[in-house]
């Protein structure tokens, strides 16, 4: 009877799943379904979900008109570079929040996680005339910049928390068998927290990837990632919608199948320390 | 010997040409006219093989808010820059821009049509070039028509646009007689109502630069406009764009759509329009006060005074808005894709007429728009669908939010204009109107 119970609920909550993720997912759905429609069936008054005519057109178009590869290779670089850059500073000062605490340590955590609260278009102007003088506009080095600039407040408090489940007396162990500062970050501290690192750097990758602000004010034609190349194909005037859904599918699509992959090290390490 | 020298020669000569090409950055909007640019310009840079081409192309938003940002802070990221109508004069009096005084002998400037050459124009200087120009017409499908048992005249006034959509609409069977722009924002129905507004003989300012929000002309303009939409638009139309009501016209859901003369060739397009072979079109409607509700806009190129390429950057001006490339557009691609609006040699052409059935009408529209003297009453400023100054972006948008309103029922006709009154009069004092 009560294993019954047990299945029934079970069930049920599986079906919930089923479809919450099934809503959420339907956006990207219709996005790619859309990508392989006519102009004129993505406008249809009556859309198909599957039965229309297929075509490759709008990819096809996509490709002829805008250089894919090198917005592709502008993202990985800024999206890549600004989470390794991020890991280099976030390291050593989550370890000194956690282990290393005085009293302001809360404090200056909760300020730097203030600065996200600053809406960006409010330090536009003066980041731009910083890009413009130390000649950083439309560069990649300057979207890295900023980009780990954006995300390191995050990085340092996810670094922190995961440190924080980290007995310090395996570190004080560690010292006590002669181990200097580096030691211990890099031969103790870094393989135990190794999970958490890797959630951190995954979830800075997907953040960078999508940031669209910066990276479409501060580029132009040389420096431009995916996001740049998905606005240009967005019009108030003139159905672009297929050919806009192509864009948005092939900007997405590398990051859906990193998400696939690294699920698992996603989800370990966001609820690292979540259940005690 | 000879061909240690030869090749020695040929380094130095592509050494050369590598150090002389100058490559000038282009930031354009996304649209059918700019992609065919886009795809042409290798004519350019066969003609000019000293200059290469970098293309940014973007949504029009996003592009004015990051072309604005370059050019007040001088970044010198373009060379090239698409800005519309409204910016023209505002960026020129500021001298942002660099005068266009190097186009070339053979250009044919008194071929610009003088009201859209006008409005880029400041102190007696052109600060940028046409590349194409709209105003506003009335789109209306004739079977429609024909069964409702009327005939659109070609000057139509408002009472009988109301009378036709009425008669045209077939809610069960999902056709509404008019659809018009409700989203809001300063480029989507603040655009339309207030080009609607002059035909009321309303005004955004006196001229003192007191708000006139408060006046009959504006209660009888947004009454008209929620009235109108509510007997016969579609459902949703607060959230409706020109997009949205191209793909209601083009799947046969609209009577009467009154927008973008460019949408005329989009409209009779077999590919992709449903009703491409019942379209008619005439004149924005008017109410007999002298000012037509049609408005005046055109895409410029113009070059940013930080661009340090201008020459080149002319050059590619020059070529992209002349004659010749309307013709090399025909040549490739058609003549009802040539960039409409700018040139009044393109609508003496027998050849463009016959494949432009909307082409007289854009002319008319075009030549009876006065962006100087845009209202029934005088006004302090230049503009029909917009008020060419800073500040309008953001006045624009949040009045816009406030016909919105109205148009949702969330507010009253009335509330939506005192609302407005007060936002602007505010914005106007903190913005210490009127200048000295």
């Amino acid at each position: 009877m009560a294993i019954n119970k047990s299945n029934k609920s079970k069930f049920i909550y599986t079906i919930l799943a089923w479809g919450i993720s099934g809503l959420i997912f339907f956006p990207i759905l219709w996005t790619l379904l859309t990508s392989f429609k006519t102009e004129a069936e993505a406008i249809s008054a009556s859309p198909s979900l599957f039965m229309f005519d297929w075509t490759l057109e709008n990819y096809r178009d996509v490709l002829a008109r805008s250089p894919y590869f090198d917005h592709f290779w502008n993202s990985v670089i800024i999206s890549l570079g600004s989470s390794l850059l991020g890991l280099l500073i976030a390291i050593p000062a989550a370890w000194s929040m956690a282990f290393v605490q005085n009293k302001r340590t809360k404090n200056l955590l909760m300020w730097m996680l203030s600065t996200k609260m600053l809406p960006p278009v409010g330090v536009l102007i003066p980041i731009y005339m910083l890009f413009r003088d130390f000649d950083l506009l439309d560069t990649k080095i300057g979207l890295v910049i900023v980009m780990t600039l954006i995300n390191l407040p995050i990085m340092v408090w996810m670094l922190y928390t995961y440190f924080r489940e980290i007995p310090n007396e395996i570190l004080e162990a560690s010292r006590m068998d002669g181990a200097n500062i580096i030691d211990e970050i890099f031969h103790v501290l870094l393989p135990i927290a190794l999970p958490g690192i890797a959630s951190t750097l995954l979830l800075n990758v997907i953040l960078a990837w999508n940031e669209a602000f910066w990276s479409l004010i501060l580029t132009a034609a040389n420096a431009a990632p995916l996001t740049a190349f998905i606005a240009s194909y967005s019009s108030p005037e003139g159905l672009f919608y297929a050919k806009l859904s192509a864009a948005s599918a092939m900007a997405i699509v590398p990051i859906l199948i990193l998400g696939w992959f690294s699920q698992k090290q996603l989800v370990r390490g966001l609820s690292f320390g979540a259940v005690k | 010997m000879t061909m240690k020298l030869s090749a020695v020669a040929g380094c130095a000569l592509l050494f050369s040409t590598s150090v002389l090409a100058e490559t000038i950055t282009i930031a354009t909007v996304n649209n059918g006219d700019m992609i065919t640019m886009q795809e042409l310009s290798s004519d350019f840079t066969a003609k000019h093989p000293d200059i290469s081409l970098k293309w940014v192309t973007l949504e029009e938003n996003i592009l004015r808010q990051r072309v604005t940002t370059d050019v007040a802070t001088r970044g010198g990221q373009y060379d090239v820059m698409t800005i519309g109508t409204y910016e023209v004069p505002i960026w020129g009096k500021q001298g942002w821009l660099t005068e266009l005084d190097k186009l070339g002998a053979d250009y044919d400037m008194d071929d610009l049509l003088p009201a859209i050459r006008s409005g880029l124009t400041v102190d007696n200087k052109l600060f940028a070039a046409p590349f194409y120009g709209e105003s506003s017409m009335v789109m209306y499908r004739k079977d429609l028509m024909q069964k409702a048992g009327l005939e659109m005249p070609t000057k139509p006034s408002w009472d009988f646009i109301r009378q036709a959509a009425k008669a045209m609409t077939d809610k069960e069977a999902g056709v509404y007689g008019i659809c018009l722009r409700g989203k809001a924002g300063w480029g989507e129905n603040v655009a339309l109502i207030t080009a609607m507004s002059n035909s009321f003989g309303a005004r955004w300012f006196d001229e003192n630069w007191q708000p006139q929000f408060d006046s009959k002309e504006w209660q009888a303009t947004l009454e008209y406009y929620v009235e109108l939409l509510e007997e016969s638009g579609p459902p949703g139309v607060s959230a409706n764009g020109f997009n949205e009501n191209l793909a209601l016209f083009q799947t046969g859901k609209c009577g009467i759509w009154i927008d973008a003369t460019v949408a005329g060739a989009f409209v009779t397009n077999v590919k992709d329009s449903e009703v491409a072979d019942k379209v008619g079109f005439a004149l924005a409607p008017d109410n007999g006060l002298g000012k037509r509700g049609n408005w005046l806009w055109a895409w410029t190129l113009a070059v940013p005074k930080s661009s340090t390429k201008s020459d080149a950057a002319m050059k590619f001006i020059s070529w992209a808005t002349s004659k010749e490339y309307s013709a090399l557009v025909a040549e490739k691609k058609g003549w009802a894709k040539v960039p409409p609006g700018t040139r009044a040699s393109l609508y003496n052409n027998p050849e463009y007429i016959k494949a432009a059935p909307f082409a007289q009408i854009t002319l008319e529209s075009i030549q009876s728009a006065d962006p100087i003297n845009p209202t029934v009453k005088p006004v302090p400023y230049v503009g029909i669908q917009f008020v060419a100054i800073p500040e309008f972006q953001g006045i624009g948008t949040a009045v816009g939010q406030q016909f919105s309103a109205a148009l949702t029922g969330q507010l009253t006709v009335k509330q939506a204009l005192d609302s407005s009154q007060r936002l602007v009069e505010r914005a106007m004092k903190k913005a210490r109107y009127p200048k000295k």
